[in-house]
């Protein structure tokens, strides 16, 4: 809630005028600065970016470096297919794994759980988010690598073998492995975001859908998911946008090999991946111009999405449209 | 089946399946936590925390200077991040209710998004290109560009639960503006502040792509900002793909010692907030 | 108040007839045994006891109005007719509560199947936002898996609601097109369209102007020949123009049930004599 006008105003110090307080001004003129710095740090990444990329642009048509899938620095052949779209197939794995388990733990921690095991879920949770990326890592490389390796990848060969997804050498390493670490790394984020977004749902529709003799499930379904459903998009995009750039995780169980592959038991490559591990002994400025650009392709997806989402999240909190007085 | 049956059937199948993704997130975590712990603590000793790396094969050894180049560098950081953030964040709350304000606060949340690898390589134009080397600094303003976003965020949320109730008994009193913001208001709100600020260096000392190339890595002690620099968490990537096996336990030593520090962090944040709360009745 | 009994027609007590505005006097009840009996009836919250030990019988095809002062139990009464009560976490309800002759509290009774028989209309108009007009009135129809043609029942409710003139043209248009008053009656249709026997109504008018309140006290009378209802209202003048039988609450008791004339001109009870006169409230 916004305070009242007048708190507001007070808040900036009273009016300039003649009235007006050197401390007030001081004080505002200082705090507009140090306001300002975030969008002098949003101009100054954007500026960096661009000078440590700007050496490959002579060297980069957009079209080959989007399209091709050869990568070769010494020979300054830069073509980024591979990551592109490892990235992509990592994130959109992981979406499809943690969207259906977030908001079944989001409602399960809104609506659907008892309510004694709600807040050690809640705190499991945020134990979840806190976990640094390198340690999922690990873990992953260790543990999950081999069980997909021993049990997962089987199964789903077994199973859906027929699908080209699922065929090919089973090493643990690989599209899948990276989609499932990510998965669960970014199962706070949509749940965490789901959940306020529940909350903001009017507690009268669900009693308007129980009244009508309604299950619980059916009440949810009919009442809250509906209202709740651009946020939980939203909530989704965040998840996506933290996908695509998380770097440590993948880059230590996705096999790390510039080859595109529809079996998602292959080993891959993602955009963070590369950067990480050809940065720091990277050939020549032109070498680390292209990486660069990568992040430059990256910083703009994600720009892009993180911006739709909030626009998602507040179209939630603001209320249904057209709704009249 | 009739109707009825059938809608109290989906309706127990679709509590289960809310349960079943509990389990799904639950069990991994789970997972990892017991091994961090029983891997981990078969190395964990005195010397592990002080001692320097050994090559492979040579018993012994620690991760000593990574620990201690993690503080520094997030020390580093939060230097250079907490005026900024923290300043943004009263900003934020106390002048930006007009459209600089939701510009800047748009910006904030998006910068919050930017994958961490990305800011590495802006630390490394800013810093390491002009002074032609890997260095702790450089290591420092990626870890402080990471930080401040989520700073300057939280910190505006805490300023603004204060209730105006107080702002104004100051005013009424005759204090200047000004000084009710930096006297009275943000001294109420310090306990949330610092919760915040607790809760960035926990991110910060967890992070590891954005050091690989500005920091680096060292395997010496190193306090000198122009020099390369170890961290824990560099330091586990690069046991964990090694592929020596002594190296791999290591690693999950390591990564212990991580997340102790880690907990240890987002412990004292959870004890302060709790700690507010109560003491705010 | 309009006595049917004015118009030239003979009346039987089974015969439709064409319905005028006119209001049928409480004296005229058609059948002997009640809707809705209550013995003995008492609710918590948790451990604060909201109701205590409530008796009182509702006729088929009457309306009783529940009044008394702000929390005074008898929102909370009208939550037990549906067991909406019990859906609080802590909250619970004893005692005995008769529908037809049938304890709507038993065990073996499922409150969802209940639901389709006692149904509701609250206090601020909840159409779901996102369903259009037909689609509102149909929900329950698609959710109890009722066959038949849909369009058909939907028309018939809406006309049945007063509201079919004034949205026939824009049944896909979005519920949230049409006024507070509008938004009311449609959710008054909603609530008939699934043809329940009792209809439950929790203060339907306070959120709207006096227009569209009088337009929901008319139809309250229209209803009154098919359903019983059930209506809390704080405004005593509602109270008086709409229901046969009154029932006065105070602090969790209900200190007087009886026709509707008598406990505005002639009520038993001092306390009941003081609320109504406007001694407090």
């Amino acid at each position: 809630m916004r305070p009242s006008t007048d708190i507001a105003s007070a808040r900036a110090g009273p009016t300039p005028g003649r009235f007006a307080h050197i401390g007030d001004r001081a004080w505002g003129w200082g705090l507009t600065i140090l306001g300002g710095t975030i969008l002098v740090v949003a101009g100054l990444i954007l500026l960096e970016l661009g000078r440590v990329a700007a050496p490959a642009f002579d060297h980069i048509r957009i079209f080959r470096f989007l399209t091709s899938s050869d990568w070769d620095p010494v020979q300054e052949k830069f073509g980024a297919l591979p990551f592109i779209y490892g990235t992509l197939v990592t994130s959109i794995v992981a979406i499809l794994v943690a969207l259906p388990v977030s908001v079944g733990l989001a409602l399960f921690l809104s609506e659907m759980g008892p309510r004694r095991l709600r807040p050690p879920v809640a705190y499991a949770i945020e134990v979840l988010a806190a976990i640094p990326s390198v340690i999922f890592g690990l873990w992953g490389l260790f543990v999950m690598v081999p069980w997909l390796r021993e049990f997962l990848q089987p199964a789903l060969q077994r199973t859906l073998g027929f699908l080209p997804f699922f065929r090919g050498p089973m090493i643990g390493l690989g599209y899948l492995a990276a989609g499932l670490i990510l998965a669960l790394m970014i199962l706070p984020t949509i749940a965490s975001v789901t959940i306020e977004v529940l909350k903001t749902v009017p507690p009268a529709l669900k009693e308007g859908a129980l009244a009508l003799g309604a299950t619980r499930w059916e009440a949810i379904r009919i009442a809250v998911l509906p209202y709740a459903r651009p946020g939980i998009l939203g909530a989704t995009l965040l998840g996506l946008g933290r996908a695509l750039g998380e770097t440590m995780a993948v880059t230590m169980v996705i096999g790390n090999s510039p080859e595109i592959s529809a079996s998602l038991f292959a080993p891959g490559y993602s955009l963070p991946a590369v950067i990480a591990n050809e940065f720091a002994e990277a050939t020549g400025d032109v070498h680390i111009g292209a990486l660069a650009s990568l992040g430059l392709v990256l910083f703009g997806i994600t720009l892009v999405l993180n911006a739709v989402a909030q626009v998602l999240i507040m179209t939630v909190a603001r209320g249904p449209r057209g709704a009249k007085a | 089946m009739n109707p009825l049956r059938w809608r109290r059937f989906v309706n127990v199948f679709w509590t289960v399946a809310s349960g079943t993704g509990v389990l799904v997130a639950l069990i991994p975590l789970a997972s990892l936590l017991w091994l961090v712990v029983s891997h981990g603590a078969k190395g964990l000793s005195a010397s592990f925390f002080v001692s320097l790396p050994t090559p492979v094969g040579e018993p012994g050894g620690g991760v000593g200077n990574a620990i201690v180049g993690t503080f520094f560098m997030v020390g580093l950081a939060s230097l250079m991040a907490l005026p900024v953030g923290v300043g943004a964040g009263v900003y934020l709350a106390e002048k930006g209710d007009g459209p600089a304000g939701r510009a800047i606060r748009f910006t904030a949340e998006v910068l919050a998004g930017v994958p961490s690898i990305v800011i590495g390589i802006v630390a490394y134009g800013l810093i390491v290109t002009q002074m032609r080397r890997f260095s702790a600094l450089a290591g420092g303003v990626a870890l402080a560009l990471i930080m401040v976003p989520s700073l300057a965020r939280s910190t505006e949320e805490f300023i603004r639960l204060v209730p105006t109730a107080l702002r104004e008994a100051s005013l009424a009193l005759g204090v200047p503006g000004w000084k009710t913001s930096l006297r009275v208001i943000i001294p109420t709100a310090l306990g949330g502040i610092v919760t915040a600020v607790l809760l960035a260096v926990a991110r910060a000392a967890g992070e590891t792509a954005p050091l690989l190339f500005t920091a680096l890595n060292n395997q010496y002690w190193n306090l000198d900002p122009t020099q390369p620099t170890a961290s824990l968490t560099v330091q586990i990537y690069n046991y964990a793909i090694s592929p020596y096996e002594d190296w791999h336990s290591k690693a999950w030593t390591a990564a212990l010692v991580l997340l102790l520090l880690v907990g240890l962090l987002n412990l004292m944040a959870r004890l302060l907030s709790r700690n507010r709360m109560a003491g705010a009745r | 108040m309009i006595s049917s009994l004015e118009t030239a027609t003979p009346m039987t007590p089974f015969e439709e007839r064409p319905h005028e505005s006119g209001h049928r006097t409480a004296a005229a009840p058609r059948v002997a045994t009640p809707k809705l009996t209550v013995r003995g009836l008492s609710a918590w919250y948790g451990k604060n006891r909201a109701l205590h030990d409530v008796n009182l019988t509702v006729a088929p095809r009457s309306v009783m109005a529940a009044i008394g002062p702000s929390g005074c139990g008898k929102s909370t009464f009208l939550r037990c007719l549906n067991r909406m009560h019990e859906l609080i976490p802590g909250a619970r309800a004893e005692g005995t509560l008769l529908l037809d002759g049938k304890d709507l509290l038993g065990r073996d009774v499922d409150p969802v199947t209940l639901r389709r028989r006692v149904g509701m209309v609250f206090q601020r108009p909840n159409p779901f936002p996102t369903m259009s007009v037909r689609d509102n009135v149909a929900a329950g129809l698609r959710l109890n898996r009722v066959g038949g043609d849909h369009d058909e029942i939907v028309e018939r409710t809406l006309r049945q609601a007063a509201l079919w003139d004034e949205v026939k043209d824009r049944l896909g248009a979005s519920a949230l097109s049409l006024s507070g008053g509008q938004q009311q009656r449609l959710c008054i249709a909603r609530a008939l369209a699934v043809e329940p026997e009792v209809l439950l109504m929790d203060e339907p008018a306070s959120a709207l102007d006096p227009i569209a309140t009088a337009k929901i006290e008319d139809l309250i009378h229209e209803l009154k020949e098919r359903y019983t209802i059930v209506i809390v209202t704080h405004n005593m003048q509602q109270a008086g123009r709409v229901s046969d039988h009154t029932a006065f609450f105070y602090m969790g008791d209900l200190v007087e049930v009886g026709p509707t004339e008598k406990i505005f001109t002639n009520p038993s009870e001092k306390r009941t004599e003081d609320y109504v006169t406007g001694k407090f409230g």
